[in-house]
């Protein structure tokens, strides 16, 4: 069986991350695996700009973004595997892999670093009743067919949903000289970055109709039309305000799912709100050794913070292994009682939902969304019954991730320590 | 000139088509489609009846009993997927337990094997996720799920194999009888038979009354389904219906041979012979209605939802004869359910009938095995290794949901009648069935079926000969 200090699943922004980052931290038996032919993920069906503003200060497209990280991965030297597909993943960290050259075979692994990415939830998620032609894509779907392989998916075009795949994908089919009639969005408010709905559909003169649904999709074999109708607070189509848009394409921006089908077979520990598992203040998973980042352990808005997370990733399983070789083990002893994250109040989750004060760098920073649009709020952070931060913002919105930074020495200040709570506060 | 034409290749016209094609016939199969198994075939519950349902001495109870028992064999000879999962038909209220000896007696009637009639925990004992309001349940062990693609895809391609003809994309406009042979008027032109076979579902009364002054009808009865994904499978073991009422045996809630959950269907009488669009009341009913038989249904799983038309025969009964006042004309009508169970005793019936006017020799070199398309994910490292080094393609996963590789999507390409659309390649090999529903290898099948069957991109269809996915290279919209 081959032998690898860190395997990491996925050569996408977040494998790729990780992997230089362990790369950087001193380890040298690197393997990436990435089922696609080329390394970036879907970055590079993603020509659109707006990469990169965090990371390097400049407007790059997706795939710039990624290339600077396949050519970092590329000096230093880090090996990786393309065409290949993992098909397993053992608790202990034996790796199933296979491709065309090499058939099925196994790989040992100190620690593995999950960076699978995500998935788009399908139509059947949604049961919208009608017929079933062709011309209905997931968002991404159309973006990789007109992006990649350079075929157009149709010319009259309604989406459903305001992601930002969805958004991005307005402009581009309008650019391709598509005709996008409207975007509808179930809720209130959008699920996609300020900035999309300003520089792909107002910039278009592409109306967003909120509070929107397709009740029912018209065309036995290529779709002809759709029916949208407005839905009430309760989120149940309105009757009487049905209407027919003729359309040959149907654009599904509809969410997100982490892609966790190898976590789930390893017996990892899920989180049901973000569908990707349960870390701690490492990225560690329930499995030791076993470290996630990136879209597969919660959907990111920007890749920016993908690339910042999978960085912390990949040092931290350099930092395992090490522990583990110095005899440092096992791990979990000498170890304060963890510290519990609560999201409440507005917060849906917290990445992580654990932390380790012995074991937490010197600040971390936890990501988190919120449910609701929130004007003129307060994120609060509570240490058990203290309120420790109390940060003013203009606005929140769901298509947007917010963050908190968590000092050590304010933890290590807090005599036994059980709860951090994050909440929106009115005031 | 044919022997024999068989109207329609959904599984009653394939099972037809691979019974007759044990004897030295020239026979073909007439198919509106691009492919088998588009129609009710395609989309209905997957399962084989124990044949307890249908009225004591009908034709659907004896064909139904003679197909569930043909199935062990013929699922193992031509690689179909089969498990004999047993039902249950569970009773929620005391007042109906009645019913449930009724249909015990009936079944002992339809000849059905190993039936027993279970109480509360008896029941719950074998189906722990049975409602809270179950107080009984009829088990009938010898019931089943298969795969209704592959079903009729095996039947087909056995067919095929031994020399019938498939003419797809194929509408018939017209039949006539002159000097005791039938002109069947298509839109390929018109083609000449001594007998015609009418297997065509719901529009099985179409083609009737073109040949009979006794009028039939064939009334398009619509069932809504939704799939769940395979992290729901578990949920129930064995198949589970509930009490029939007017309208069929209701709502029922089954695993699928693939590890899917399965529910449905509704029943609605439709005029539109093509309606299968799903609705906001029939999903709505479903969704109800599956609770009452089973608890916790994990909804939220749902990868898709479905319809399909059942051929519902006024008198709710096969009509498997020669057409009294046109002979030569065989009717195989009225094919709703237990069609799908029945499809092979209806065969060799359909055949039987044939043979009482017609001599057929019987064929020395007929190939009576099938072996499927692989499905590596099944096989053991060593022997999934062996495939990949003799063909790499086995290698290289395209449908990462239901892990299934090129290799056998090629297969599904290139093995006889084979997979011309998405859809086909989907039905063949799973490749687009699972959870993402076909959103990642929707390209990547697309350029295999434009590389191997050398079409453009542009003429790639999902199902249907209008259904193409991409209109054109970019920028050739106008």
């Amino acid at each position: 069986m081959e032998k690898y200090d860190i395997v990491v699943i996925g050569g996408g922004p977040a494998g790729l991350a990780a992997a230089a980052s362990a790369k950087e931290n001193g380890c040298n038996s690197i393997l990436i695996l990435e089922r696609d032919n080329e390394l970036g993920g879907i970055l590079n069906q993603c020509i659109h700009n707006g990469f990169g503003l965090h990371t390097f200060k400049e407007e790059l497209t997706g795939p710039e973004y990624a290339d600077r990280y396949i050519k970092e991965v590329k000096e230093l030297g880090i090996e990786y595997r393309l065409h290949t597909m993992v098909m397993d993943i053992s608790e202990n960290k034996v790796v199933t892999a296979m491709n065309r050259e090499r058939g099925l075979y196994t790989i040992m692994a100190k620690a593995v670093i999950l960076a699978m990415g995500c998935r788009e939830r399908p139509r059947g998620a949604l049961n919208i009743p009608g017929y079933r032609p062709a011309g209905i894509f997931s968002a991404g779907t159309a973006q990789r067919l007109i992006n990649i392989d350079g075929y157009m998916p149709g010319k009259e075009v309604v989406i459903l949903g305001s992601g930002d795949i969805g958004l991005i994908m307005a402009r581009r089919m309008t650019l391709e000289g598509a005709k996008v009639k409207v975007v509808a969005e179930l809720l209130p408010f959008s699920g996609g970055l300020k900035r999309n709905i300003v520089q792909c559909l107002d910039d278009y003169n592409i109306p967003l109709k909120l509070r929107h649904t397709v009740v029912d999709i018209d065309g036995k074999e290529r779709l002809k039309g759709i029916t949208l109708a407005q839905v009430g607070e309760d989120g149940k189509p309105i009757k009487e305000t049905e209407e027919y848009i003729s359309c040959d394409t149907l654009l599904l921006s509809v969410g997100l799912i982490p892609e966790n089908e190898l976590s789930n077979a390893c017996g990892i520990r899920m989180e049901p709100v973000t569908s990707g598992p349960q870390v701690n203040e490492s990225l560690e998973t329930s499995i030791s050794g076993i470290f996630a980042c990136g879209n597969v352990l919660h959907v990111h808005d920007l890749v920016d913070y993908v690339s910042e997370e999978a960085a912390l990733a990949g040092k931290n399983a350099v930092k395992y292994i090490s522990a583990m070789e110095t005899g440092e083990t096992e791990p979990d002893q000498n170890e304060a009682e963890p510290i519990h994250l609560v999201a409440t109040e507005g917060v849906r989750y917290t990445v992580p939902a654990v932390i380790n004060v012995n074991k937490m760098e010197d600040s971390l920073i936890v990501r988190f969304r919120v449910g609701n649009v929130f004007q003129d709020s307060f994120i609060s952070v509570y240490f058990d019954e203290e309120r420790v931060i109390h940060r003013k913002k203009k606005i929140m919105a769901p298509g947007e991730m917010e963050e908190i930074k968590l000092q050590r020495v304010k933890l290590r200040e807090f005599e036994n320590l059980r709860t951090i709570t994050v909440k929106i506060e009115k005031e | 000139m044919y022997d024999v034409i068989i109207i329609g290749a959904g599984v009653t016209g394939c099972s037809i088509a691979r019974e007759i094609s044990k004897y030295k016939v020239n026979a073909c199969v007439i198919e509106k489609e691009e492919d088998v198994c588009c129609g009710t075939s395609k989309a209905n519950s997957a399962i084989m009846h124990a044949g307890f349902d249908a009225e004591e001495g009908s034709l659907m109870a004896r064909l139904n009993v003679r197909g569930n028992e043909m199935i062990e064999t013929l699922s193992s000879d031509l690689d179909i997927p089969f498990i004999r999962n047993g039902s249950l038909v569970v009773c929620t209220n005391e007042e109906d337990l009645p019913k449930l000896q009724d249909l015990y007696q009936r079944g002992i009637a339809n000849g059905v094997r190993d039936l027993a009639v279970l109480n509360r925990e008896e029941s719950v004992r074998l189906e722990p996720n049975l409602s809270d309001q179950v107080v009984g349940s009829l088990y009938a062990p010898t019931a089943g799920i298969i795969c209704p693609f592959t079903m009729t895809f095996a039947f087909a391609e056995i067919a095929s194999q031994n020399g019938i003809a498939f003419k797809f994309n194929t509408t018939v406009e017209d039949i006539q009888k002159s000097n005791g042979c039938y002109e069947v008027k298509t839109n390929h032109g018109i083609l000449g038979s001594k007998y015609v076979v009418n297997a065509a579902g719901v529009y099985a009364d179409v083609f009737h009354n073109m040949v009979s002054s006794k009028k039939m009808k064939i009334t398009a009865r619509r069932g809504e389904y939704c799939l769940l994904d395979k992290s729901a499978g578990s949920h129930v073991s064995k198949t589970i219906f509930a009490l029939p009422g007017k309208y069929g045996k209701g709502v029922l809630v089954a695993p699928t041979v693939h590890g899917n959950l399965i529910i449905g269907p509704t029943a609605a009488d439709i005029e539109d012979k093509e309606g299968t669009n799903t609705t906001k009341e029939g999903l709505g009913e479903l969704l109800q209605k599956a609770g009452n038989t089973v608890k916790d249904l994990p909804l939220r799983q749902t990868i898709t939802s479905f319809a399909g038309l059942r051929a519902h025969e006024d008198h709710h009964e096969f009509i498997i004869r020669e057409v009294e006042d046109s002979a030569g004309f065989i009717d195989a009508a009225g094919m709703e359910s237990p069609g799908l169970t029945s499809a092979p005793a209806v065969g060799e019936m359909v055949v039987g009938i044939i043979k009482n006017t017609f001599q057929m020799e019987t064929k020395t070199d007929y190939i009576a095995v099938r072996k499927g398309i692989v499905h590596a994910a099944e096989l053991t490292v060593e022997e999934r290794n062996e495939l990949i080094k003799m063909q790499p393609e086995y290698g290289n996963i395209i449908c990462r949901c239901e892990m299934i590789s090129e290799g056998e999507i090629l297969d599904a390409i290139h093995r006889p009648l084979g997979a011309k659309s998405l859809d086909g390649v989907k039905r063949r090999v799973r490749a687009g069935a699972g959870r993402c529903q076909a959103g990642f290898c929707t390209p990547k099948t697309m350029e295999i079926l434009s590389r191997e069957l050398h079409i453009p991109m542009e003429d790639i269809v999902k199902s249907g000969m209008e259904a193409n996915v991409v209109i054109g290279k970019n920028r050739a919209v106008k």
